[in-house]
C-alpha cells in the first residue's frame, strides 16, 4: 500500500508556542484517513500544513517535510496555487463565492485556466452531480450562491473542489456545522468519493470515524500518539491515552 | 418577628414589580434622551440651510436660477452674480484630484488589508492616519512651496512640450497656481481620508471568503479580484465619494495654490476660482455692493447642496453594500 502523503519530522510554531511537536505521519493512497483527538490539540493545524494553508497564519513557522506523491510541498521554487489544486478542502463552514452557483464550481477552471471550452455546463452538471446537489439547483444555477442552505452550500463547496479533479481532499469537521440530515448527506458522499480520492477527515465524532475511517491519527497535545489501520486503533488501542479517548473520558 | 413565607413572597413580588416599574421608567427616559440627542445634528444642519436660504433669498428673486446656475460673468459692482466660473473651478479641481487619489488609495487600501505584514501595517497605518490629521492649511504651505514650483518649473513646461497639440495641457498662466496644483495637495489630503474607509470596507469580509479562493489554488489577485472585490465595490464607491465630497468642501489649501480667477478654466494650468475660495475670500468685504452678501450665501448654499448630495449618495451606496452582505 502506497502512502499518498508522508510527513516527516513536521514542527509548527505560531509565535512562539509550538503547536505541533515532530510529526511522522503517514496518509495511505485512496483510503479515508480520519485525525482524531481533544479540542485544541492540532488538528486543523496539521490539515492546513498538507495544503500550505498555514503560509495564511501570521507568524507561523514550518519544519520538517511534507511529500505529495514524494514531492516535497515546502521545498523551494514549489508553486503553492498548483498544490492547492491537487489537494481540495472542505472547510468546517462553507463559505460560498459571491458569484452564481454556476460560477462558483467555474470558479477553480477559470482561475486555473484549465478548460477554456466557452459551455462548460455539461461539466459542471457532473461535479454537482457528484456532491449530490444538481437536483435541487438545476433549475436555478444563475441565482447567487448565497442563496442556498448551509447544507446545500456545503454540498456546492464540495463541488467547486472536486471541479479540479484533486488528488487528495482534506475534510476538517465538514459536518459539524450542518443539520443531520445535511450531514448525513455530506458524510454519504465522502463515503462514495473514497473509492476514488485519498481523504484526510477531522471529526469529533467517532461515530462517523467509525464508519468513514480506514486508517486512523489519534493526536494528543501537539503530538501524534498512534496510528494504524481504523480496526486495529479503535479495537485495541495500544495507548492509554487512546483508549481513554475512545472511552470518551478525555476530548 | 418572624414574617410568614407567604408575605415574605408578597413583599418580594411587591419590591420586584416597583423596580421593574423604576426600571422602565429610567429606559423610557434614556431612549427619549437619546433620541433627542441624536436628531441634534439634522436640526442644526436644517437650521443653517434655513439661514442660508432666508439670506440668499434677495438674489434668488431678483435673478433667475438657471442665469445665476449658468451665467459666467462675475462682476459684483455691475449687478451682475453668475456662478459658473466657480461651479466649474470646483469640478475641475475636485475630478482631477480624484482622478489622481482614488486608484491610489484603493490600491494602498488593497495592499494594507491583503498583502502587508502585519509589522508593515502596523507602520504604515499609523503613518496615514497622521497624514489625515495634518491642518489643511500646513498642506496649503506645502503646496505653495512645492508643489506650485513644481508645477510651474517642470510639468507644465514638460507637459506642454510632448502634447503641444491638446488643449488640456496648454495655457497663458506662467504662475504655478492653477488647477493641477490644487488638485495635486487635494489629493494628497483626501488620500489618507479615502485609505481609512477602504481598508476598513475590507476588513469587513470574513478570512473564510479568502480561504474558500484560496483553497482551490488562486492566487491572492485573483481572490481579490474575484471574491473580495465584488464584496467591498459598494463600500469603496462610498468611500470614494465621501472623499470627493471631502474635496469639493475642502477651502484653505486649494485657495493658497490654485490662483482664484474667475474664468471658465481650459486647461490644467490654468488658475481656477472654486466655490469654496470664493466664500472665504470674499465674505466680510465689500458688502456695501447690493446683493453681494446675498450671492455669496447663494454659493455657499449650493456648495452645501451638493455636498449633501455626496453624501446621501454615499450612504446609498453604502447601505446596499451592506444589505447585500446580510443577504
Ligand atoms: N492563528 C493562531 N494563532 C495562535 N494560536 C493558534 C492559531 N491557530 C491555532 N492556534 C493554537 O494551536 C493549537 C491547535 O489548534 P487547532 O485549531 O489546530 O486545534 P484543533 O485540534 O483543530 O482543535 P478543535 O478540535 O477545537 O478544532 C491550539 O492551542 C490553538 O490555540
Ligand atoms: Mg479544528
Amino acid at each position: 500500500m502506497e502512502n499518498h502523503i508522508q510527513i516527516r519530522n513536521l514542527k509548527v510554531r505560531i509565535g512562539s508556542t509550538e503547536i505541533i511537536k515532530n510529526a511522522d505521519i503517514n496518509i495511505p493512497d485512496g483510503q479515508v484517513t480520519a485525525i482524531l483527538g481533544p479540542s485544541g490539540c492540532g488538528k486543523t493545524t496539521l490539515l492546513r500544513s498538507m495544503n500550505r494553508f498555514l503560509d495564511l497564519t501570521e507568524n507561523s513557522r514550518v519544519e520538517g517535510e511534507v511529500f505529495l506523491d514524494g514531492q516535497n510541498i515546502y521545498a523551494p521554487g514549489v508553486d503553492v496555487t498548483e498544490i492547492r489544486r491537487r489537494i481540495g478542502l472542505l472547510a468546517q463552514r462553507p463559505y460560498s463565492l459571491p458569484m452564481s452557483i454556476y460560477e462558483n464550481v467555474a470558479y477553480g477552471l477559470r482561475i486555473h485556466r484549465v478548460n477554456q471550452s466557452k459551455n462548460l455546463k455539461p461539466i459542471i452538471r457532473h461535479y454537482l452531480e457528484l456532491a449530490g446537489l444538481w437536483d435541487e439547483v438545476k433549475s436555478r444555477l444563475s441565482d447567487p450562491a448565497s442563496a442556498l442552505s448551509i447544507g446545500q452550500q456545503q454540498r456546492l463547496c464540495l463541488a467547486r473542489g472536486l471541479a479540479l479533479e484533486p488528488e487528495v481532499i482534506l475534510a476538517d469537521e465538514p459536518t459539524s456545522a450542518l443539520d443531520p440530515i445535511s450531514a448525513q448527506h455530506i458524510e454519504g458522499k465522502l463515503q462514495e468519493l473514497k473509492e476514488k480520492y485519498t481523504i484526510v477527515l477531522v471529526t469529533h465524532t467517532l461515530r462517523q470515524a467509525r464508519r468513514l475511517a480506514d486508517h486512523v491519527v489519534f493526536m494528543y497535545l501537539g503530538e501524534v500518539v498512534e496510528q494504524g489501520p481504523a480496526r486495529e486503533v479503535f479495537d485495541n488501542p495500544q495507548m492509554e491515552r487512546t483508549k481513554a479517548y475512545l472511552q470518551g473520558s478525555i476530548g | 418577628m418572624v414574617k410568614s413565607p407567604e408575605k415574605v413572597e408578597d413583599d418580594h413580588a411587591r419590591e420586584a414589580g416597583k423596580v421593574l416599574a423604576s426600571r422602565q421608567r429610567a429606559e423610557r427616559r434614556a431612549s427619549f434622551e437619546f433620541r433627542a440627542l441624536s436628531t441634534l445634528p439634522a436640526a442644526l444642519f436644517v437650521v443653517i440651510l434655513i439661514v442660508l436660504l432666508v439670506r440668499a433669498w434677495p438674489i434668488l428673486q431678483q435673478k433667475s436660477l438657471v442665469g445665476l446656475l449658468l451665467g459666467d460673468v462675475w462682476r459684483p459692482s455691475e449687478g451682475q452674480f453668475g456662478f459658473l466660473p466657480f461651479i466649474a473651478g470646483s469640478l475641475w479641481v475636485t475630478v482631477l484630484a480624484m482622478i489622481f487619489a482614488a486608484p491610489v488609495s484603493i490600491l494602498c487600501a488593497i495592499f494594507l488589508s491583503e498583502y502587508a505584514r502585519p509589522t508593515t501595517k502596523a507602520l504604515i497605518k499609523p503613518l496615514i492616519d497622521i497624514l489625515a490629521a495634518i491642518p489643511s492649511v500646513v498642506y496649503g504651505l506645502w503646496g505653495v512651496l512645492v508643489i506650485v514650483p513644481w508645477v510651474q518649473q517642470s510639468v507644465g513646461p514638460a507637459l506642454g512640450r510632448w502634447f503641444p497639440f491638446l488643449p488640456l495641457f496648454n495655457s497663458s498662466n506662467p504662475t504655478g497656481y492653477s488647477i493641477l496644483s490644487g488638485a495635486l495637495v487635494l489629493a494628497v489630503m483626501v488620500v489618507p481620508f479615502i485609505i481609512a474607509i477602504s481598508y476598513e470596507v475590507m476588513r469587513t469580509v470574513p478570512r473564510g471568503y479568502h480561504e474558500a479562493s484560496l483553497a482551490v489554488g488562486a492566487t491572492r489577485w485573483q481572490t481579490v479580484r474575484y471574491v473580495v472585490f465584488p464584496r467591498v465595490a459598494g463600500g469603496l464607491i462610498a468611500g470614494v465619494v465621501l472623499g470627493t465630497s471631502r474635496a469639493f468642501g475642502e477651502t484653505m489649501a486649494v485657495l493658497m495654490v490654485v490662483g482664484n480667477n474667475p474664468i471658465i478654466p481650459h486647461s490644467i494650468f490654468d488658475a481656477a476660482y472654486p466655490l469654496t475660495a470664493l466664500i472665504a475670500n470674499n465674505y466680510g468685504e465689500m458688502m456695501s455692493i447690493p446683493l453681494y452678501d446675498s450671492a455669496l450665501l447663494a454659493s455657499a448654499l449650493l456648495l452645501m447642496l451638493i455636498v449633501l448630495l455626496f453624501n446621501v449618495f454615499a450612504a446609498l451606496a453604502l447601505r446596499r453594500a451592506t444589505a447585500r452582505e446580510q443577504a
